[in-house]
């Protein structure tokens, strides 16, 4: 044969025939997970000259190192899995939530204002109370972008987006109304010192703040509910089915607008119930960095999990424990906490990057297939 | 005899996955002749051309080009190689003129020169008789200027052997004529061509000799002049089909939809629908003719509720209760609801008439997820219809619950018309249902439709096989511009009659 004027490819991505099965699909999945690991290990080498394997018990012991640690991560878990919970309807309808953030502001602040306000309430009737408040708000907040969008068919992103500001601005205002004590510019913790009335007590213990069980009953029960919503419902077929394309939606009969007018009014409650949580189950307080860039981080949870709100557990946990665990290499080593943020990035990197492994293969030159 | 071939495909294979699209196939195209590849869906015709293009990689085999072998890495590798490929969808800047649409993407040194360019356009336009300016905008231009647009660009960059991918089933038969003419200039003048089509007294037309292939397999070649429709079907199918459609006569018609001075705008305002009226009977099927965007799918659309009408009626009348509803103004959920049973099968299978990622059940379900008191999703119905359609339209998908999205063309429709069918309608619209599908599943859809007329059913298909709309419908609506240029009878009527009709309105204006 006569020679080549030009060489074969070295590798082509090639899509792959038929759907890969969920345990080898997650499997690949996990081996990029090892694989950032081992990323990671030789960065910190490489950047600090530090053993790795220290650096990651370090961060287990972060997350894991005593029970009080242990409990702190488990809630901030759960508070982020609620998060999350609450935006899988939303985008699974491709429906940009960005506002998340707003979302959870106003829940939390509406927890704040009825702990304040209405503290002479019995115990357990200020809890429910303080729900139902934190969820209306929440969900007014998701309410007014789909209604625009419904009428107006304007940008949800940038909508649900400038609702965070909006929140952001009401919270400094009722922060400045408020202080405790005057001049700190904080609302401090609310009610601490009275009778701890609107905090969500222990589940296995008298008093607050040594177990967060009842965060993890709420939040689990919400991702429940939201597990059977969207794959058993008529609602979550609807949500579905707009996910794929609206004009299918409209050919089927589904009322669209309406659909997404519903939708959000629950998601933006969900993540006002995670304002709630935020206020009454953990900081007891509020300000604006309640919510703290959790609406964001929350959206990545709910991707990788792709919408799939049982999934979403080992995520949330997964974000949290490497949260934990660089904030705590950062004290023990001396280190800033950008090292740890880079870890986190890598393990994400290689998260989504595995994706691409699920759907397409590579083939390389000369390597001819079975 | 190897530098008599303009190219030449040796033992080449391509696979998908555990999926074989072509299977060690050997191809020649000669110098100067128009080689016509035939075959059913999925046999592999656009993946083996695909990979003359650029667009894939064969996994094995050698491709040679005036016997010379090359690597065809990327969609340049085949312009340095002279293979251009004018693709089944066009790829133009709308707001371009055809010249700037041709220069596009064309590397340079200096300070680039539109006007030598558009010189070089018009002069290849002479040559082979081409009917576009160089600087007509691209939003301004028929379908049939479009693709002229798109052969003169690979023209342009040097092609002499030219792969054109199913070109004619946008075009009217007159457009074809003019087409195939060009074709036969480009012959003369020493271009190889290569032409993809399932219209088969388009391949006896225009080719000097048909490669057909079946099931990923070359069949083999023979020289157009020793063939005729029957044999290449039998060659493509692998057995004898008859190709006869059976056209019994209406039963009992009755008005079922009367349309009165239907308009329609678009959201650009732009007058889609201008003063439609005409009556769709039940038992019979009623064509519905027209150059492409004439209005077809904006027809169908405003009688399921789905396009804003501007003006006008669409009295429906309910064969079990006698009564008489108009559906303007109802969207599908109330027409449902009124007690119309009508089904739809639309034109964009996958944007609309199906969820894509979903399988067969999730797709079932599609027509079927209101019913019950219940929040939650019947499950076991939509299953069973889903088995059901599954096995006696033969469809191919490793089961119920695998993504429409990846079946083949032929089988997502399957899914489609078998479930619009099964909600037992009063009356049933197609849209373009046979397009891009092969002859044995067209077939099984005619029968489909036909059987459904002789439930009493009122049918309606958009076409746009002349040949097939005048063997299969009873009577011919044709559009032309929004309007009815004429309400024909399909058993006595030519097709240059209807071909004049479906573009008298353009004439005038």
């Amino acid at each position: 044969m006569a020679k080549n004027t030009k060489k074969e490819p070295l590798f082509r991505m090639s899509k792959r025939g038929e759907v890969m099965p969920g345990w080898k699909a997650w499997g690949t999945r996990f081996i990029g997970f090892l694989l950032s690991l081992v990323v990671s290990a030789v960065v910190i080498f490489a950047i600090t000259g530090l053993n790795p394997i220290e650096v990651f018990a370090k961060m287990g012991e972060g997350a894991f190192g005593s029970a009080k640690k242990s409990w702190v991560t488990v809630r901030d878990a759960m508070t982020m899995l609620c998060i999350a919970v609450g935006l899988a309807p939303a985008f699974k309808m491709r429906f940009w939530n960005i506002g998340a953030e707003g979302q959870i502001l106003v829940g939390g602040l509406a927890s704040a204002a009825c702990m304040i306000y209405l503290k002479s309430l019995p115990g357990l009737v200020l809890i429910i109370v303080m729900m139902i408040t934190s969820l209306i708000a929440g969900g007014l907040w998701g309410l007014l972008p789909a209604v625009f969008k419904a009428k107006w068919n304007t940008n949800e992103t940038l909508f649900t987006l400038m609702m965070n500001y909006i929140a952001i601005q009401l919270t400094s205002f009722f922060v400045a109304q408020w202080e405790n004590p005057p001049g700190s510019n904080s609302v401090g913790v609310i009610n601490g010192r009275t009778g701890n009335q609107g905090w969500l007590p222990n589940l296995f213990s008298s008093g607050f703040n040594k177990d967060f069980g009842w965060n993890v009953i709420i939040v689990l029960a919400v991702t429940l509910f939201m597990y059977l919503y969207l794959n058993k419902s008529k609602h979550g077929y609807e949500i579905s089915v707009i996910g794929d394309s609206q004009r299918t939606a409209r050919y089927a009969g589904i009322r669209v607008n309406y659909a997404f007018v519903r939708t959000m009014v629950l998601s933006g409650a969900i993540c006002g119930l995670a304002g709630f949580v935020a206020v009454s189950g953990s900081s007891h307080t509020i300000s604006t960095s309640t919510a703290g860039g959790r609406g964001f981080t929350a959206i990545i949870v709910a991707w990788l999990a792709q919408f799939n709100s049982i999934v979403m557990i080992i995520f949330s946990f997964l974000l949290v424990v490497l949260q934990k665990g660089a904030q705590q290499i950062a004290t023990s080593f001396g280190l800033n906490k950008y090292i740890s943020e880079m870890i986190t990035g890598i393990i994400l990197f290689f998260l989504l990057g595995s994706e691409f492994f699920v759907n397409y293969k590579l083939r390389f030159r000369g390597r001819k297939e079975k | 005899m190897e530098s008599n071939c303009a190219i030449k495909m040796e033992k080449i294979t391509k696979r998908f996955g555990s999926v074989t699209a072509n299977d060690g196939i050997d191809l020649e195209l000669r110098e100067g002749e128009i080689l016509s590849l035939l075959g059913e869906n999925g046999s592999g015709k656009t993946t083996l051309m695909n990979m003359l293009s650029g667009i894939y990689y064969p996994d094995e085999g050698q491709i040679y080009v005036h016997g010379k072998p090359v690597q065809i890495a990327s969609p340049k590798d085949a312009f340095a190689n002279g293979i251009g490929m004018i693709h089944q969808h066009f790829k133009l800047v709308d707001v371009f003129t055809a010249t700037e649409n041709i220069v596009l993407g064309l590397e340079g040194e200096g300070k680039f020169d539109l006007k030598k360019a558009g010189k070089k356009v018009e002069e290849i336009c002479k040559r082979y008789g081409f009917d576009i300016k160089p600087d007509q905008k691209v939003y301004d231009m028929s379908v049939s200027q479009k693709q002229t647009v798109e052969i003169v660009k690979v023209l342009y960059r040097g092609a002499d052997i030219l792969i054109l991918d199913e070109p004619t089933a946008v075009l009217t038969p007159q457009e074809t004529d003019k087409l195939f003419a060009i074709m036969r200039n480009m012959k003369a003048d020493g271009k190889s061509l290569i032409i993809i089509t399932h219209k088969l007294h388009e391949v006896l037309d225009v080719s000097d000799r048909v490669a057909i292939l079946r099931k990923g397999k070359y069949i083999g070649d023979v020289a157009t002049k020793d063939a005729d429709q029957q044999s290449l079907t039998d060659m493509m199918v692998g057995r004898s089909v008859s190709l006869n459609i059976d056209r019994p006569d209406p039963v009992d018609p009755r008005p079922r939809v009367v349309i009165h001075g239907l308009t329609a705008y678009d959201d650009l305002g732009v007058k889609r629908l201008d003063n439609v009226s005409f009556t769709i009977n039940s038992g019979e099927i009623l064509g519905v003719a027209g150059v492409a965007g004439s209005g077809q799918k904006e027809l169908l659309e405003t009688i399921a509720g789905l396009y804003p009408v501007a003006s006008g009626t669409i009295v429906y009348n309910d064969p079990k209760t006698g009564k008489q509803v108009d559906l303007v103004g109802m969207d599908p959920m109330a027409i449902r609801k009124a007690g119309v049973a009508a089904s739809f099968v639309p034109e964009d299978r996958l944007g609309m008439g199906l969820v894509s990622t979903m399988g067969m059940t999730g797709n079932m379900m599609l027509r079927s997820w209101r019913h019950g008191h219940s929040p939650f999703v019947e499950r076991k119905e939509p299953e069973h219809l889903a088995q059901e359609i599954w096995h006696e339209l033969e469809v191919v998908t490793p089961s119920t619950s695998f993504p429409v999205r990846r079946m083949s063309g032929g089988n997502v429709q399957k899914v489609l018309v078998g479930r619009e069918i099964a909600q037992s309608p009063s009356l049933l619209m197609t849209a373009y249902a046979v397009r891009g599908l092969d002859i044995n599943t067209s077939y099984t859809i005619y029968n489909l439709l036909t059987k459904e007329k002789m439930k009493g059913t009122a049918v309606v298909y958009v076409g746009e096989d002349l040949d097939v709309l005048l063997e299969l419908c009873d009577r011919i609506v044709v559009l032309c511009g929004g309007q009815v240029s004429g309400v024909v009878d399909a058993r006595t009527i030519t097709k240059e009659e209807v071909g004049l009709l479906m573009t008298q309105h353009r004439k005038e204006a």
